[in-house]
């Protein structure tokens, strides 16, 4: 698939972390910017950090516009994907349906759905009748604990294949010459005169003229090498995964208010994504009482799964902002750059994030698409708030 | 599940509890005299350690009162809980 690289002495960009979003962006600089002369350094191998331990769903109806924008950018180039990495990424576009509980959902929903609309991005509202119909083993009744009283559609959005993600830009990477060197952890970020001059790291000492950090729930740690401070909290989030049964799902179900998110894999397990854990944890796992409140709330909604064994659970270590938008662009070290921040809702993100940011190292200045996102939103106040927007549901 | 020892109620579940972020962060005394670079600091940058970690809890289902804890990141191992205003325990405590 990739070469087994080992470090060069020096490389124009280094980029810190394996994951998806890195990747991409080494694969956009090599493909877009003619910047080859990459390295991605992974502590661990490809694709076991949070790539391959998200729930793999896709989709694009955010409400602010900058989000909307930089989301439906990921997403039209999540519908080309396969062919440009000519790698099957199982990118399945089944529709995910974002439910109502309540009335404060349905304005939300109706005015997302508008909003949506307004930025080119499709959206349906539902009302009850015709989420059952999408949705037959979905509980519609009344009388149900969380009564559906609506849904927002996007037939667009869906799943895709999250490991083949990981190995299709990784492979497509190393063929234009990125070096992907695995089990490489960094352990320091040297800088000269306010300029970044290159890492060290458990093979070795690298020079690079830049260094991009897409580190994930690590991001403040890395940034902290290079005495940088950034308004991230990691936490776990945690997901789990049912015995695998026949067809019984063939959409996305998403519940802000319950904090429940599930599909069915291809393999016929259901999978299913909690809300993060209350408290900052860089350790890989969770509470059970969060997965035990999660796992109430999917049987109110769907009383059919009652019976499903689930085999197993894991967590991955989440950065999450204030506002919760990702921080896309350059650091206060001269040479130094950041895309993080994804909290809960980057995997859907890969390809745009990766092709913004490549953008934003190349040329030394942000992408448009990435401009709002730029750290000094905090300082300038232009937040693009989608904690309450986009839910906690990601 | 953390067991939390709340200073006043002794240990209890997690679920009696709610989360409050990092601790020890003083409301500016003279906030009109910030500008804006030092009302984002107070704001929004945040200490994200990988290891010992001051944070503020509040017993929510018990006494509510809010409180400190230094618990490890990593093991999530608690190594200490105080009471607000308390001076905070040394943190060389191995975790």
């Amino acid at each position: 698939m990739w070469r087994k690289a080992a470090p060069k002495p020096r490389y124009s960009v280094a980029i810190i972390g394996g994951g998806g979003h890195g990747l991409a962006t080494a694969y956009y600089l090599a493909k877009e910017h003619g910047i080859a002369d990459v390295a991605v350094l992974e502590k661990g191998p490809i694709g076991l950090g949070n790539t391959g331990r998200n729930t793999t769903i896709i989709r694009s109806n955010y409400l602010w516009d900058e989000s909307a924008r930089i989301y439906e950018h990921s997403l039209k180039l999540w519908e080309g994907l396969s062919a440009e990495l000519n790698f099957n990424v199982m990118l399945s576009q089944r529709g995910v349906l974002n439910l109502a509980h309540n009335e404060a959902d349905i304005r939300e929903g109706r005015r997302r759905v508008n909003a949506n609309r307004l930025n080119g991005i499709d959206a349906e509202w539902l009302d009850p009748e015709a989420v059952k119909r999408f949705c037959p083993i979905l509980n519609v009744s009344p009388d149900a604990r969380y009564p559906v009283l609506g849904a927002t559609l996007q037939r667009r959005g869906g799943v895709a294949r999250h490991d083949a993600v990981a190995w299709g830009f990784a492979r497509a990477a190393d063929a234009r010459g990125v070096d992907i060197i695995e089990n490489c952890e960094v352990t320091a970020i040297r800088t000269a005169r306010g300029r970044v001059t290159g890492v060290e790291t458990s093979k070795g000492d690298i020079a690079a003229d830049k260094i991009a950090i897409v580190a994930a729930g690590h991001n403040s740690v890395v940034a902290a090498m290079a005495g940088v401070q950034l308004p991230l909290q990691s936490h776990p989030l945690q997901a789990l995964v049912s015995e695998p049964v026949k067809p019984v799902l063939d959409c996305v179900v998403m519940s802000n208010a319950v904090h429940v998110y599930v599909s069915q894999s291809d393999k016929g397990e259901l999978v299913m994504g909690a809300g993060i854990d209350a408290y900052n944890s860089y350790a890989q796992r969770g509470s059970f009482h969060v997965i035990e409140g999660q796992m109430a709330a999917l049987l109110e909604l769907f009383p059919s799964f009652s019976r499903l064994k689930m085999l197993r659970s894991w967590a991955g270590i989440v950065d999450v902002s204030p506002d919760a938008s990702p921080i896309i662009g350059k650091l206060p070290v001269e040479g130094l750059y950041l895309n993080g921040g994804w909290g809960t809702g980057g995997f859907k993100a890969t390809p745009g994030s990766g092709h913004v940011f490549a953008h934003t190292i190349a040329r030394d200045e942000p992408h448009p698409l990435a401009a709002p996102f730029a750290l000094d939103r905090f300082t300038t106040g232009a937040l693009i708030d989608e904690h309450g927007a986009a839910g906690v549901a990601h | 599940m953390l067991l939390i020892p709340c200073p006043w109620c002794g240990p209890r579940d997690e679920i009696e509890f709610r989360y409050g972020g990092e601790a020890h962060i003083a409301r500016p005394t003279d906030p009109d005299a910030l500008d804006d670079r030092a009302w984002a600091e107070y704001l929004f940058m945040r200490a994200n350690p990988k290891g010992v970690f001051a944070e503020r809890w509040m017993h929510s289902a018990g006494c509510r009162c809010w409180f400190n804890l230094l618990r490890d990141t990593v093991s999530h191992r608690i190594l200490a809980a105080y009471r607000i205003g308390d001076t905070p325990p040394a943190r060389d405590t191995p975790s």
